[in-house]
């Protein structure tokens, strides 16, 4: 059974001992380069997940296969977390023994020169009137150690550079913090989407069920979110010749414990204490008023989201689920129920086709528009896009187009041929908002500056040891020898030997005055 | 002539002014070889450092005194890679001053930045070691060839920033990514001709390895990509550092695996990868320059890659 054990301990620490070692250390940060890969080829679900649709359409033998393998969600996939997660264990293992060594090193007497200080990198020999004491004190900033030796000779021992090997351990320690504050921020925080139009009606507040998105943490209850309303009562953009933005903000009025106007922007969100609300984008709005066969009249307020960012043309569709319904009871006509399927084009061109804007204010616009009627199959328990109409019904002849299209001006109205009416009233702006709460943030933005910090100190500092014995001639002076070993990559070395020596007040100068320069360079 | 038309001629002779040091640089490399033969005879003195690497000492070119051609040719290429920079440089400052903004708003002014960093951190290294003076040659073809792509195909009209954009972030976050790309692409050159010459002295004798002869000795190069990518890589590290700041402030997200981001991410872990390698004694030379190399190819396929072929929050390219 011992024998078992002892077994065991032995593989277990050879394994640990490969774990920890820089060639595996080495693999597993090649592995997490190549495995991001495909994260930036295949559309991922936090960055554009309406990309993953169109790929499953596309590929649809080759899709199902790559989710199961988590190609769609690289970044949070069991194998990419399983690299991160060795690789960061395989940190621990090395930052551990190198902080108690670096602790050593720090705590012990510089050691005692080397007996034949000629066989250093850097090594000189001379006269000098100076003492032991006045050496070691010309060694500023140099950890230094003074031994008289038996024999009556005085070796000071000078080493300096610790710093590097602390912001190695800085450097790797932070990154630690790094993977805590994200791990933090993806437990904790919480962040959703939400389309706004302008008007007090459509206002919202921060209820999971009003969001149009909501992502909360794996430990974020509902009750937690902040609580505020959120009404946009403006939105201002402004364009060049050629339809590129050139600014563009909105206005909301926050109403939680008292009710304020405050405007934000793309690079200045909205910052209100527990969440920040950021400006993603925005549209416009479309308001339809239908009036169906049996003379009740609905309005909507249709957004319709850009699809060029240029120009500004939007799509989007208009339902009407309760359009003909029965008069007496109320109950929708499956049948009969209403949507209305196209293009807002913000200006459209004064001749051609009307289906393109040109420039993304509104200048000409029109809403280019086709009237489908049937079963919407909004009742189905799926949930559906409410800016698409819903194809499988269109696909299995439920919901028919009926009729051409027509593009309506605003103020426009179009009699259909079952004879209930449509009419474009105007339009109103829309943003799209992403409220966020990232509790980690601050864990992550300290612990890069200490990422920084230790990169900079490890990478510029350098180890270095200078040696100096002295032997007294019996006149007063001491014949002198200085050695120095650079202990890590230091091509200026010699240089600043160079400037030791000339402290050491020498008088005379050796035999031995080997240039250390060629030797380090 | 405006100030924008004034940029774009200016780049037309600063490619001119890279080509002529190019010429400059390959007559002084096929004029090397002769001297080289001449003086293959004397056998170089080893001098053993106690402790320390042996030390080669190079035998006396038994040559009469003054530079000899080559070398004078040599100079010369240098002074030109200094006029093209000036002129690159005036490129470069018109275009911004034309623009009334920082020069690296889409993928044209980014590749000409990039390049001009590289070529003035070019002319620091030549001022600290001359003896790498051949560098330049592979050096200016790269500055060429960036400039030339950039000029052809990525040309773009001036235009203010879009809204994304305006931000001081924008000089914070891209201006450092923009140098320490520059010093990445000039520490690549080294890197590059390391693994040239060291296959040369490994005795390959196929193609690329016979241009090994006449470049600097292995260990000086890769010496220099050492201190480039030791000095560039905290730089990279700030830069996308600062472009996660404002990732925060403009999208909601300090990061979000957004194609850019990743290749990022790439980039850093490959350079991270590097300078492991180069500290670990173990790990064969060639392998760490090889890393050092392929950190350099995914640099370019964050920059030309993901603006072609990936679209993403990114999309500044001005190419479409």
């Amino acid at each position: 059974m011992k024998a078992i054990l002892g077994f065991a301990v032995a593989k277990l620490r050879v394994a640990w001992r490969q774990l920890t070692s820089m060639r595996t250390a080495l693999v597993l940060l090649f592995l997490l380069a190549v495995a991001s890969i495909p994260g930036s080829i295949l559309p991922q679900q936090g960055v554009n997940p309406e990309k993953i649709n169109q790929y499953f359409v596309k590929h649809p033998d080759l899709a199902p296969v790559i989710d199961k393998l988590g190609g769609f969600d690289v970044f949070r996939s069991p194998w990419f977390a399983a690299i991160y997660l060795l690789l960061f264990t395989s940190l621990i293992g090395c930052i551990l023994p190198r902080t108690r060594d670096h602790l050593r090193a720090l705590l012990r007497r510089v050691p005692d020169a080397p007996k034949r200080m000629e066989r250093l990198p850097a090594h000189h020999q001379g006269r000098t009137a100076l003492g032991a004491a006045e050496v070691a004190a010309g060694l500023r900033g140099w950890r230094t150690v003074t031994r008289e030796q038996p024999d009556g000779t005085v070796t000071v021992a000078a080493e300096r550079g610790f710093l590097k090997e602390t912001g190695n351990l800085v450097f790797h320690t932070a990154l630690i913090g790094v993977l805590v504050g994200v791990a933090l921020g993806s437990m904790q925080g919480w962040h959703a989407n939400r389309l706004l139009v302008q008007g007090p009606e459509q206002a919202f507040c921060t209820t999971p069920q009003q969001f149009d998105e909501y992502n909360p943490g794996t430990g974020v209850s509902a009750s937690a979110l902040p609580k505020y309303c959120l009404e946009l009562t403006g939105f201002q953009a402004s364009y060049l010749d050629n339809g590129q933005a050139k600014s563009y903000g909105a206005t909301v009025e926050v109403s939680g414990e008292k009710t304020e106007t405050k405007e934000f922007s793309v690079n200045h969100p909205l910052r209100l204490g527990d969440a920040n609300v950021y400006l993603l984008g925005h549209g416009y709005a479309a308001i339809l008023r239908y009036t169906d066969t049996n003379g009740r009249v609905q309005t909507a307020v249709v957004p319709f989201l850009p699809i060029d960012q240029q120009t500004l043309t939007s799509e989007g569709v208009a339902t009407f689920p309760d359009a003909n319904a029965d008069p007496k009871t109320g109950k929708p006509d499956r049948t009969k129920q209403v949507a209305f399927s196209g293009l807002y084009v913000p200006t459209a061109p004064e001749s051609g086709m009307a289906a393109r804007s040109i420039y993304p204010e509104e200048r000409n616009p029109r809403l280019v528009l086709t009237f489908y009627q049937g079963d919407l199959g909004l009742d189905q328990g799926v949930p559906s896009s409410v800016y698409q109409l819903n194809q499988k019904q269109v696909a299995a002849g439920k919901l028919k187009q009926i009729g051409e299209g027509k593009s309506l001006e605003k103020g426009g109205s179009w009699t259909l041929e079952d004879g209930s009416k449509l009419e474009f009233l105007g339009t109103r702006p829309f943003i799209t908002v992403s409220l966020r709460h990232d509790p980690g943030e601050p864990v992550v933005l300290v612990s890069i500056l200490f990422v920084l910090g230790g990169l900079m100190l490890t990478l510029s500092g350098k180890r270095r040891r200078v040696w100096v014995r002295l032997t007294p001639a019996g006149d007063g002076t001491n014949l002198l020898e200085v050695g120095g070993l650079p202990r890590s990559e230091y091509p200026g070395f010699a240089a600043e030997f160079a400037g030791v020596i000339a402290k050491l007040g020498i008088t005379e100068m050796g035999d031995d005055t080997r240039e250390p320069v060629d030797a380090l360079r | 002539m405006n100030l924008s038309t004034l940029s774009d001629n200016l780049l037309v002779f600063a490619i001119l002014g890279y080509l002529v040091a190019m010429i400059l640089h390959a007559s002084e490399y096929s004029l090397a070889g002769k001297r080289r033969a001449a003086t293959a005879a004397a056998p170089a003195r080893e001098l053993v450092g106690a402790g320390g690497p042996p030390v080669a000492v190079p035998a006396e070119p038994d040559i009469p005194a003054g530079p000899d051609l080559g070398t004078r040719l040599g100079g010369w290429a240098v002074y030109a890679t200094g006029l093209a920079v000036l002129l690159h440089l005036g490129t470069v400052a018109t275009r911004g001053l034309a623009a009334g903004r920082m020069p690296w708003g889409n993928m044209y002014e980014f590749v000409l930045a990039v390049t001009l960093v590289g070529g003035v951190a070019w002319l620091g290294v030549m001022v600290q070691l001359p003896k790498l003076r051949l560098l330049g040659l592979p050096l200016t073809v790269v500055q060429i060839l960036l400039l030339g792509f950039a000029g052809l195909v990525l040309y773009t009209q001036i235009s203010p920033l879009v809204p994304a954009l305006q931000s001081y972030w924008f000089v914070i976050h891209v201006t450092s990514v923009v140098t320490a790309s520059g010093l990445l692409l000039v520490g690549f050159v080294p890197a590059a001709m390391f693994l040239v010459r060291n296959g040369h002295d490994d005795g390959r004798v196929r193609f690329p390895y016979t241009l090994g002869a006449r470049l600097p000795n292995a260990e000086a190069l890769e010496r220099l990509t050492f201190r480039l990518h030791a000095f560039a890589f905290p730089l990279f590290t700030f830069g996308v550092a600062a472009g996660a700041v404002w990732a925060e402030a403009a999208w909601g997200r300090y990061w979000g695996w957004d194609p850019k981001e990743t290749w990022a991410f790439i980039s850093w872990v490959v350079y991270a990868g590097y300078l492991h390698a180069r500290s670990t004694p173990s790990v064969n030379r060639r392998v760490v320059m090889w890393i050092a190399v392929l950190g350099f190819l995914t640099m370019l396929m964050n920059l030309f890659g993901v603006n072609f072929f990936f679209t993403g929050l990114h999309s500044y390219a001005g190419v479409s």
